[in-house]
């Protein structure tokens, strides 16, 4: 297979394990690129790729502004605040706006559920999601299983645990299908509260007992606290949650294997984390940046062979 | 009309040779020369130079393979993207003397984005061009090669086909007719 089923990458949940595949394979030469003296590729001269990020991000943002900059693609940037959507504007307006300049690809991350999803069906340029609200954020899932792939080898049969704040975490669901396609067993680990209900019904383990979950993983992908998200109190304090989900070097070297541990950031250092864990031989977070560059390089290189010309 | 065979096993061979001999006149024992073979074709052509010009200095040459998939000037233009293949080039191609390798020369697009992608990795001293076949006045760009295995002239619907013992059983190199390539 050369090319991908879909014309958007706004969910995993779209994607087949070809297209996982295809991805991958075509992450792995553009890893070797980005490793050369001169990183660039001239193969999007032609293409302009429209930014828009109507919610806060750094690691993101700069990671498709790379590898956009690494493809040769002309680049516009916008971001919420101090735009006209403050005036009252909606989405559509504001992309087409955009698009009247002849832009053919758009990276957007935007607050709610399925903003990427609603673009897409109504816009000719090429939409990447790049986080909607709390429902998928693809590029780091595919990111995630990439550098998984990279440090075991394989990701058929690996068990992954997803610990942490689930119930708001875009990064969870993404992973979950783009793990499950892949044939690895996923597992999701945090306080009652912060675990969706029905979650057994996607086909996942569900623990609320941290040893328990990293004593069955190959995998631990510790996510952060969206307190930005939570508009009530989930759990208790702050200190009981590192209490009780929070991974320390103690458990870890307790534990009868060596596990990877990732986390997609940013780090909430001695919260769901602590600093020796983050700094860990056993820690891959710093691999997971670099492969998004390039997993995001074959992302949009992939969509851009399928726009007209 | 039919397939035609252009050169058979040991034509290859003898041709093989020979390019080894021109290019041992040039770069002596290849002290600062490095060989690299554009990916896909192109490095059957480099193993079986690497194997000749080996056991006829009696030490080893720096080889590697380049993939020229994203320096190509057809993105877009294609209706399915090339997969890349893996460039291996682990050594370091400043100042060398680098000879590019490839099975058929025919427009020149193709070693034209080689020329894009070699010089990613550094600035090389001098950059040469081995081809095994050339199909001349057949060029889109001013391009030609320093070395060449066997010239033929070919129409543009006419294809030149390069196969390998390894590959494809035997070493040979075929002209397909327009006909031929229709069935």
């Amino acid at each position: 297979m050369n090319n991908l089923s879909v014309d958007h990458l706004t969910g995993i949940r779209d994607l087949t394990k070809e297209d996982i595949e295809l991805i991958f394979k075509t992450t792995d030469s553009f890893k070797q690129v980005i490793n050369r003296p001169i990183k660039k590729v001239p193969s999007l001269r032609d293409i302009t790729v429209a930014n828009l990020f109507f919610e806060n991000s750094t690691r993101t943002k700069l990671s498709f502004e790379l590898a956009e900059k690494r493809l040769s693609a002309d680049i516009v940037n916008f971001s919420a605040s101090g735009s006209s959507v403050k005036k009252g504007e909606s989405l559509l307006d504001t992309v087409n706006n955009i698009l009247s300049m002849k832009v053919d690809m758009v990276v957007m991350r935007h607050p709610n559920p399925g903003a990427a999803h609603y673009l897409s069906q109504r816009i000719k340029a090429k939409v990447i999601n790049a986080g909607d609200g709390t429902h998928e954020h693809p590029t780091q899932a595919l990111l995630d299983a990439y550098s998984i792939r990279e440090q075991l080898g394989t990701i058929e049969g690996k068990k992954v645990v997803i610990v942490g704040d689930i119930l708001h975490s875009r990064v969870a669901l993404s992973n979950i299908y783009c793990l499950q396609k892949l044939g690895a067993e996923v597992m999701v680990c945090g306080p009652t509260t912060l675990i969706p209900k029905h979650m057994e019904e996607l086909g996942v383990h569900v623990s609320h007992n941290l040893r328990e979950a990293l004593e069955w993983c190959d995998v631990a992908n510790m996510l952060r606290i969206q307190l930005e998200r939570q508009d009530i109190r989930f759990f208790p304090s702050i200190r009981e949650y590192t209490m009780l989900f929070g991974l320390t070097k103690e458990i870890l070297d307790s534990l009868s294997k060596k596990i990877v541990v990732m986390h997609p950031g940013p780090i909430n250092r001695g919260v769901e984390i602590s600093s020796e864990v983050a700094d860990s031989d056993q820690s891959i977070i710093l691999n997971q940046v670099e492969n998004g560059v390039a997993v995001r390089m074959a992302v949009i290189y992939l969509l851009a062979a399928k726009i007209e010309r | 009309m039919e397939k035609q065979v252009i050169l058979n096993e040991t034509q290859v061979d003898l041709t093989i040779r020979r390019l080894c001999y021109q290019l041992i006149e040039t770069h002596n024992n290849f002290e600062n020369t490095v060989l690299i073979g554009l990916q896909p074709r192109g490095i059957h052509v480099l193993s079986r130079l690497k194997e000749q010009l080996e056991s006829i200095l009696n030490h080893p040459i720096v080889c590697g393979n380049l993939d020229i998939t994203f320096y190509r000037d057809d993105f877009r233009r294609r209706e399915k993207p090339i997969i890349p293949s893996v460039t291996n080039i682990d050594f370091v191609i400043e100042n060398k003397n680098v000879v590019l390798i490839d099975d058929v020369l025919h427009t020149g697009r193709t070693i034209r984005s080689g020329l894009d992608a070699i010089m990613t990795f550094g600035r090389p001293n001098k950059v040469e061009l081995l081809v095994l076949i050339d199909r001349r006045f057949q060029r889109d760009l001013p391009i030609q090669s320093d070395y060449v295995g066997y010239t033929v002239d070919t129409l543009i619907s006419e294809k030149v086909s390069v196969e390998w013992k390894a590959t494809e059983g035997a070493d040979q190199v075929f002209l397909f007719t327009k006909n031929e390539i229709n069935e």
